[in-house]
């Protein structure tokens, strides 16, 4: 359970909440910077946020030459006025008769001083904790991360006000605390990004070509660190201002200085006769912190890039499905006595901001009851979107295109209701990793329970006796025991069994099987095959049988499909297959298969 | 899962002494300071020195520290420097309003968070987009200027709910609650917001996960994949958000009872810091990191029996 400590780092412990648990991405640094800036220049909200903080700099700077009057003039007259009333101070007075606006103005510089302060003690310590952590690892790593964790569990704004007796009225002492208190967001970002550095070879070809160790620190890593921290330091400095307005306002500032929560917490005790006067210090504080969380989130999406990859607008993707209905289709009508046919198949995915990319593209293929097909190409050849599509299950980015899926002359791509009912009924699944695919929360009894009954009236006894049966019949030697057990306490062979079963149990016709064996220890494998082909043989399914594998064709396809590059290159019965290979790329791949080098 | 929790239990406790006597070490450091913030300015050197051999400041840190522990021992956290009364019962009177505050809080962020956060994850669209701007507000305003915009507009301008004071439970609890509303309400929106978008974090990755795809596959409809399998599956990252957002919550709850006049610990420990009743605000400091000990080791623990693989072992 050490994830517990460690997966949300950053902020998140502290008073302000941003999403700072992004994992950092160390190699999106210097190459990518004036791509990043431009994307930055293209953020209206960014250009915004960006342009506030100038304003603020600015005015804090400029402050005696902005501000219509000192801080610390008094106009009794304007005691507890209201903002924008028809005395001399636009922002009104506060209950000493003092003008706001300027106060706030003035007030600005202290926010500047403490920003910094912040940033620059966070920064330090951190980068430099995490530099010699991550470089020396070992005992220093240990200690500093319990440090690290143990400041993170604690509220910082608790600690300040008990060290108060401590710092006193300072709060630039009380900002340099703060900025310990936060450094650990930054340790752990940098820790994290010199391990994986520590690991790569530029390291070691340093370290041959003779840099001293600090110079290789200093140079790798601090380049790969700098995009993580840059974003970091924008909600840093957010909850730094929440916590000095916080401390200010619980009155343990210095009085004699204008600060924003000085200003904010004499406006709000006034709050029944000046009701307004506490919105121009909530505002001005709020917009503040909104700015640099603004930009932080901006800066995360620049420098992270895939961040904010949008999906493809609407039209793109009926213009994708316009130009391929525009193509002669062949033929939608179904295969004779197929039970299932699927027709000019098409699945896109959004490629950059706009475009449409399709992976599949016009696949035609048929099963017929009683027959294994084999569906055969390389990793990326769209076999596996293929058969998705064929369950309705495809992931949420792709697109259909075009095509149809008919399974018993009903087309069930175009409507997912049915394509909903056919699943587990009439289509089942059978997936490549056993493991990952069992919910390792819930035992095998219930799991498998609970999607029988999803689709059949049966009483939890009559499913759990349908269920034994199953595990019984694909193998299992005591299925009471494995019906009671969680998925890490089986192997992959038992769980792969497991699966069958519950892709069999609510007796369909067709099983749509994802590289069914290649997860599985050899020696598994050949047992696997035999149950399917068993299975079919008892029951006369159809299956889809996906896979690279030319061995698991050989010994149980009837019929395969050949896939390279989203379309079916070559089909044809198994035998006539291994004999006579009609497409090039079928030949290139029989010869790879029984090249001696590959076996 | 006995040896987990022991495991935790000897870490949790490892945290609350080491931190405690940094704390101790640190505030306690300069003596002779302290006496003369109990007097005042104007006291004599012979008196602050004086005070200072009442009080034991004159003492080196660590003495006084190894006797402070002594007293822990014994169930007594020392006695205030100006009432006299014992740092324990002042906490007792205190813990009430924080806690009913808290507990309050922690229950309806988990609710509405696990409810918004799951609802975003599956449904997507505006509910989505409404998710990623509050989360932004939440983070962005701090929670105390968000409370001071509820008195402002509810209390001040509409009138509808108390601005300030506490009423007992036991008092009257109609009054109780009504006296809560803005404060819970203030922290909430910080909170809901942050928990929210990170629970929806957690419930996307586990819809992204294999498992589900093959229970979909069953013929299972999707809402009762969310509830039976989903949830159960984001329960553990969900327990640590949270754990996460309470800890974060309880320096919030400092400024929330400052904004409300509510006498809770944090108010105690407002009020003794600045005059410099140090045994009252190490109390306080105690309490604090025995309630963080507590959510992290209960958030562990839970986390840790949902998971059969570690209640198995």
């Amino acid at each position: 359970m050490s994830t517990v400590q460690t997966t949300q780092a950053g902020l998140d412990a502290r008073d302000a909440r941003p999403e700072a648990g992004t994992p950092p991405g160390p190699r999106d640094d210097g190459r990518g910077g004036d791509a990043a800036l431009r994307r930055l220049l293209h953020d209206p909200l960014a250009l915004g946020a960006m342009g506030y903080v100038a304003l603020v700099v600015v005015v804090g700077v400029f402050a005696p030459l902005i501000a219509p009057n000192s801080p610390n003039f008094v106009d009794l007259s304007q005691a507890n006025a209201a903002p924008f009333s028809d005395g001399d101070f636009l922002l009104g007075g506060d209950s000493s008769g003092r003008d706001v606006l300027s106060r706030l103005l003035w007030a600005t510089r202290g926010t500047l001083v403490a920003c910094v302060i912040v940033l620059v003690v966070s920064t330090v310590v951190g980068v430099v904790g995490g530099l010699l952590a991550g470089y020396f690892r070992g005992r220093t790593e240990v200690v500093a991360s319990w440090i690290a964790d143990a400041i993170m569990a604690l509220p910082g704004i608790v600690l300040l006000i008990a060290l108060y007796s401590v710092i006193g009225p300072s709060i630039p002492t009380a900002m340099a605390v703060f900025g310990v208190l936060i450094a650990p967001a930054n340790y752990r970002l940098v820790r994290a990004v010199v391990a994986q550095v520590r690991g790569e070879l530029y390291i070691d070809a340093a370290k041959v070509s003779g840099l001293s160790d600090l110079r290789i620190v200093f140079r790798h890593v601090l380049t790969a660190v700098r995009a993580p921290i840059l974003i970091q330091s924008g909600y840093v400095l957010a909850a730094g201002i929440g916590i000095q307005a916080g401390l200010e306002f619980l009155g343990l500032g210095n009085p004699s200085v204008p600060s924003w929560g000085g200003v904010l917490e004499q406006a709000f005790s006034a709050i029944y006769l000046n009701p307004q006067g506490v919105v121009a210090p909530a505002v001005l504080v709020s917009l503040t912190t909104l700015a640099f969380v603004l930009l932080g989130n901006a800066l995360r999406d620049a420098l992270q890039g895939s961040g904010r990859r949008r999906a493809a607008t609407a039209d793109r993707v009926a213009e994708a499905r316009a130009a391929r209905a525009a193509r002669p289709s062949p033929s939608t009508a179904p295969e004779a006595e197929a039970l299932v046919t699927v027709r000019g198949l098409a699945i896109g995915y959004p490629d950059g901001e706009s475009d449409v990319r399709a992976v599949v593209d016009g696949v035609d293929l048929c099963v017929h009851r009683g027959e294994i097909h084999g569906l055969v190409g390389e990793s990326g050849s769209g076999k596996s979107q293929t058969a998705f599509a064929m369950l309705g299950l495809l992931p949420k980015d792709a697109t259909v295109l075009g095509g149809a899926v008919l399974f018993d002359g009903a087309d069930l791509l175009a409507d997912p209701r049915a394509m909903r009912r056919a699943r587990g009924t009439r289509i089942a699944y059978v997936p490549q990793e056993p493991m990952s695919n069992l919910d390792p929360t819930i035992t095998i009894g219930r799991q498998l329970t609970l999607g029988l009954r999803a689709v059949k009236r049966m009483s939890k006894d009559q499913a759990r006796t349908h269920l034994l049966g199953l595990l019984g019949r694909v193998g299992i030697a005591d299925p009471e025991a494995v019906f009671a057990m969680y998925p890490h306490q089986i192997s992959g062979g038992m769980a792969q069994r497991v699966l069958i079963t519950g892709a069999i149990a609510g007796d369909p016709e067709l099983i749509v099987a994802d590289e069914p064996t290649t997860a599985l220890d050899v020696t598994v494998q050949a047992d696997v095959l035999a149950l399917l082909r068993e299975l079919r043989d008892e029951r006369g399914l159809g299956m889809l049988l996906v896979t690279h594998d030319l061995g698991v064709v050989a010994d149980i396809c009837d019929t395969v499909s050949v896939m390279r590059h989203g379309t079916i290159v070559e089909h044809q019965e198994v035998r006539a297959l291994f004999a006579a290979p009609e497409h090039p790329y079928t030949r290139e791949l029989l010869s790879s298969a029984l090249d001696p080098e590959e076996a | 899962m006995i040896g987990f929790t022991l495991r935790r239990l000897a870490s949790a406790l490892l945290l609350v002494v080491v931190v405690t006597c940094a704390t101790f070490l640190l505030i306690f450091s300069d003596g002779a300071t302290i006496a003369r913030a109990t007097l005042g300015e104007s006291a004599t050197q012979e008196a602050v020195e004086a005070k200072a051999v009442q009080l034991g400041l004159d003492q080196p840190v660590v003495t006084q520290y190894l006797d402070w522990v002594q007293g822990v021992l014994h169930g007594s956290l020392g006695n205030s420097y100006f009432t006299g009364e014992p740092v324990t019962a002042m906490l007792l009177t205190r813990l009430p309003v924080t806690l009913s505050l808290t507990v309050i809080v922690v229950l309806l962020t988990a609710l509405i968070s696990v409810l918004v956060g799951t609802l975003a994850a599956v449904r997507g669209g505006w509910l989505d987009r409404g998710l990623q701007l509050l989360a932004v507000a939440g983070a962005a305003v701090p929670g105390f200027i968000v409370a001071i915009i509820l008195v402002l507009t509810v209390a001040v301008g509409w009138g509808a709910l108390p601005a300030t004071g506490y009423v007992p439970v036991t008092t009257d609890p109609g009054g109780w609650a009504r006296s809560l509303v803005l404060p819970v309400l203030a922290i909430l929106v910080g909170s809901v917001g942050g928990a929210a978008q990170q629970f929806r974090g957690a419930i996307s990755d586990v819809l992204q996960q294999d498992f589900v795809r093959t229970l979909r596959s069953r013929g299972i409809g999707e809402f009762p994949i969310v509830a039976r399998h989903v949830l159960r599956a984001a329960a553990a990252p969900g327990l640590t958000i949270l754990s996460l957002q309470t800890i974060g919550m309880l320096g919030g709850v400092v400024l929330i009872e400052q904004v409300f006049a509510l006498p809770g610990v944090g108010d105690l420990a407002l009020e003794t810091t600045m005059r410099s009743d140090v045994p009252v605000v190490m109390g306080c400091v105690v309490f604090t990191v025995l309630v963080v000990v507590v959510v992290n080791l209960v958030a562990d623990v839970v986390g840790a029996w949902i998971n059969p693989k570690v209640r198995l072992a």
